[in-house]
């Protein structure tokens, strides 16, 4: 940027990707301090605009982190891979309340040190320094002698949730098991501790209002990160010529089940080692029709935007956007969470399009479309995660196999494991779209191994 | 726990702008100091007024666009903490709490509480990286920092780019966060190739922002989110003198 290469503009809402002649072309976006609608035009787009945890409404994703740009892409042709691919990581400050806006992440680096435990009891009311050795159990030692706390993340969170389904929770609200550091800070001191998580146990004390130096921290799984997202081929390019899409915002290298830290690396893979290299041909190979601003496709692309924007400010109801957003994030979590099953997938396909429904009659925006207005925004992007939550549930719903960070309650090996079914799955889910309120086309892109063969994952 | 708000309420750049009160009730002590502007905004929305306008992403001191003066406060009475990590027990429960944007010409708030802090992006793009191309990944022991170095160097790196300092400093002088991003910078191998033009180039353009000068009041780091040293001060004017010798 420094070097004029790269043009920045702060605090601009991409709301709508231009397609002409089959190519993408350009943006149209919001200038979220005066509300103009602007429109940039260039020979390709790169979306890098993260992923779509949000949709749960809690999830431990920043607060502006949406959907919107990926689904008007998605809504203008590019197809989305494996939509119902969530992950869910184990150790979040568990909510402590309704007015909750989100939450908090324990890094996952607490479990080198950390035993997580429950009391054998059911519902033990005692508080943890109470509960004597005996009466603990370390369910994760217990069932898996060989990684132990170490399991990974989609393992840890399934476990942990099916103790408090079992009513072996901790805590005011019994959504929560224990993370231990009392061994830890008895074999190498306190001070070895704060060296290594200092920062992390002031953190949880400062919201938890509890001191982790004594008494256990509480911990609960939240959605974390999605592995879903466009589809892109090896050189990151989606099905929409010229459309490219990186870092969470795409669907790739992560498959079914994000590994820990491997977020950063696609960063670094997708933005500095492959799409330099891939654009370029591209770029150098096609060939692109003159196209202005002043032109049909930006044109016909503002009025869609200006008339969705208008829509949203017409409707003067009397609920805000965020209310309908959490009523969604509760149905996701309950019903497209960590396990997930025919019933209650079917569920949320019925309740999703009924919250939408209220939306769209009752929702109430304040202020104008030519100010600043977080209002707007927010309402925009609730209405878009109302829309693609439908998508990921239909995903969810049509994998019957439980792969990776999806589990589907009817596959589970004897010991409630993921139990994978390769010969019907071994594909990619790419979903088009098909237009409003139509049934969007499934695509197979098969996956083909050749040293590596999948197999059931065991950590015994 | 109930609160009276005094709020700072300003339509658009140019608007003038005052304090408004609204009341909010029943509010859980382990609430946040935004998800207290939440309950109060969907107040607002309901009765068809407009809700108080202010930024925030991570809501977990990580991303630095949350700043407000809460009585007087850069982020709050609580230290060591972000708007966003403030919580309501640190509240008397019944009291009046006084809340305004960051005020620094170089801020012009846009609406309400949320300001413009692009002066700090351009005073990254004047230095405050490395543009040392990578090629392939060097073994990882090939140049050994001694700990306390690179301690020191994360401890400046902890600087979320708030604009704290400034909003707290009676010159409203940004000496603290430039000197987190040089002395950062300063303390590690990679940062030697730009070292001479990065610190003056950074404080030319501090200086053109129209930022103030540091009379050396330590208010900067009384009221850091990062609890960042003024010690970086320090280097940062070495780094200014060593830049002009060389
Ligand atoms: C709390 C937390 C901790 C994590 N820790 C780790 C870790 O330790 N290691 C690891 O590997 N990964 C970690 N991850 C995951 C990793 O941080 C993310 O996957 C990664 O940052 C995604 O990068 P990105 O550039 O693809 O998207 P993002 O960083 O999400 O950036 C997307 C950007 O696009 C902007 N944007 C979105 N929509 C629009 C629009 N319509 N118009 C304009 N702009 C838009 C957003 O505001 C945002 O700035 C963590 C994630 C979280 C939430
Ligand atoms: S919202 Fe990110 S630091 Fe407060």
């Amino acid at each position: 940027m420094d070097a004029g290469k790269v043009k920045f503009f702060p605090r601009r809402e991409m709301l709508d990707l231009v397609v002409a002649d089959g190519q993408a072309r350009g943006i149209v976006a919001r200038n979220m301090v005066t509300g103009a609608l602007e429109t940039y035009q260039g020979h390709a787009v790169v979306l890098a605009t993260g992923g779509y945890g949000n949709t749960w409404y809690l999830s431990t994703m920043a607060k502006a982190s949406n959907a919107t740009a990926v689904w008007r892409a998605y809504k203008r042709g590019a197809c989305f891979g494996n939509p119902c691919f969530a992950q869910i990581h184990p150790t979040c400050i568990p909510q402590s309340g309704a007015y909750q806006s989100k939450l908090t992440l324990m890094s996952e680096s607490l479990r080198n040190d950390g035993r997580i435990w429950v009391p054998k009891k059911k519902g033990d009311t005692r508080p943890p320094q109470d509960i004597p050795e005996n009466e603990r159990d370390y369910y994760l030692e217990r069932l898996y002698p060989s990684f132990g706390n170490l399991v990974p993340r989609d393992v840890a969170s399934r476990r942990a949730k099916e103790m408090c389904d079992n009513g072996y929770g901790v805590g005011p609200t019994k959504l929560a098991v224990y993370l231990d550091f009392g061994d830890a800070i008895k074999r190498n001191g306190r001070h070895w501790i704060e060296e290594k998580y200092g920062n992390l146990f002031d953190m949880y004390h400062e919201i938890t209002n509890e001191d982790p130096y004594r008494l256990p921290m509480r911990i609960y799984p939240a959605i974390h990160y999605t592995m879903g997202g466009l589809w892109v081929d090896y050189n990151l390019m989606s099905n929409v010529p010229g459309l490219y899409v990186i870092g969470e915002a795409n669907f790739s290298d992560h498959g079914a089940n994000r590994l820990g830290a491997s977020a950063l690396m696609q960063g670094l893979a997708d933005g500095y080692f492959i799409l330099p290299y891939t654009i370029g041909d591209y770029l150098a190979t096609e060939t692109f029709q003159s196209l202005k601003e002043t032109d049909e496709p930006f044109q016909r692309t503002t009025k869609d935007v200006t008339e969705r924007i208008g829509r949203l400010l017409s409707v003067r109801g009397k609920t805000p956007a965020d209310d309908f957003h959490r009523e969604l994030g509760k149905v996701m979590w309950d019903n497209v969470g960590m396990g997930r099953n025919k019933k209650g997938l079917e569920a949320a396909l019925k309740e999703i399009p009924k919250i939408r429904n209220a939306f769209w009659k009752d929702v109430k925006v304040v202020g104008t479309a030519d100010s600043l207005n977080s209002e707007l925004e927010r309402a925009g992007r609730v209405a878009d995660f109302l829309e693609l939550s439908e998508l990921i549930a239909r995903d969810a719903l049509h994998r019957q196999e439980s792969c990776g960070g999806h589990f589907r309650v009817e596959s589970q090996t004897e010991e409630g494991e993921a139990k994978r079914d390769d010969r019907n799955f071994t594909y990619v889910a790419a979903w088009e779209y098909a237009g409003d309120g139509k049934v969007p086309k499934l695509h197979k892109e098969p996956l083909k191994f050749d040293y590596v063969k999948p197999s059931q994952r065991s950590y015994k | 726990m109930n609160f009276t708000l005094k709020i700072w309420r300003q339509k658009s750049r140019e608007a003038e702008g005052g304090f408004k009160t609204y009341a909010v009730k029943d509010i859980p002590p382990d609430a946040s100091f935004l998800e207290l502007l939440d309950v109060l905004n969907a107040d607002l929305i309901r009765k068809g007024e407009e809700p108080i306008a202010f930024d925030h992403d991570c809501r977990e001191g990580i991303c630095g666009s949350c700043g407000l003066v809460i009585n007087g406060r850069s982020h709050g009475p609580h230290k060591g903490a972000a708007t966003c990590e403030q919580r309501m027990r640190n509240f008397r429960d019944g009291e009046e709490i006084t809340v305004e944007p960051w005020r620094a010409k170089p801020f012009p708030i846009l609406k309400d509480l949320v300001v413009d802090r692009t002066a700090f992006d351009r005073i990254m793009l004047a230095g405050g990286y490395v543009s040392v191309r990578t090629g392939g990944a060097p073994d990882a022991n090939a140049i050994p920092i001694p700990k306390p170095v690179a301690d020191e160097a994360m401890d400046a790196a902890a600087c979320i780019g708030c604009g704290a300092c400034v909003a707290a400093c009676k010159n409203a002088s940004a000496m603290l966060f430039v000197a987190a991003k040089v002395s950062q910078l300063a303390l590690l191998p990679q940062g030697q190739a730009e070292r001479v033009e990065r610190a003056e180039r950074m404080i030319a353009q501090m200086d053109a922002e129209g930022f103030g000068a540091c009379s050396n009041t330590y208010a900067c780091e009384a009221e850091c989110p990062k609890k960042i040293s003024v010690t970086h001060i320090a280097r940062l004017n070495r780094e200014f003198i060593r830049a002009k010798l060389i």
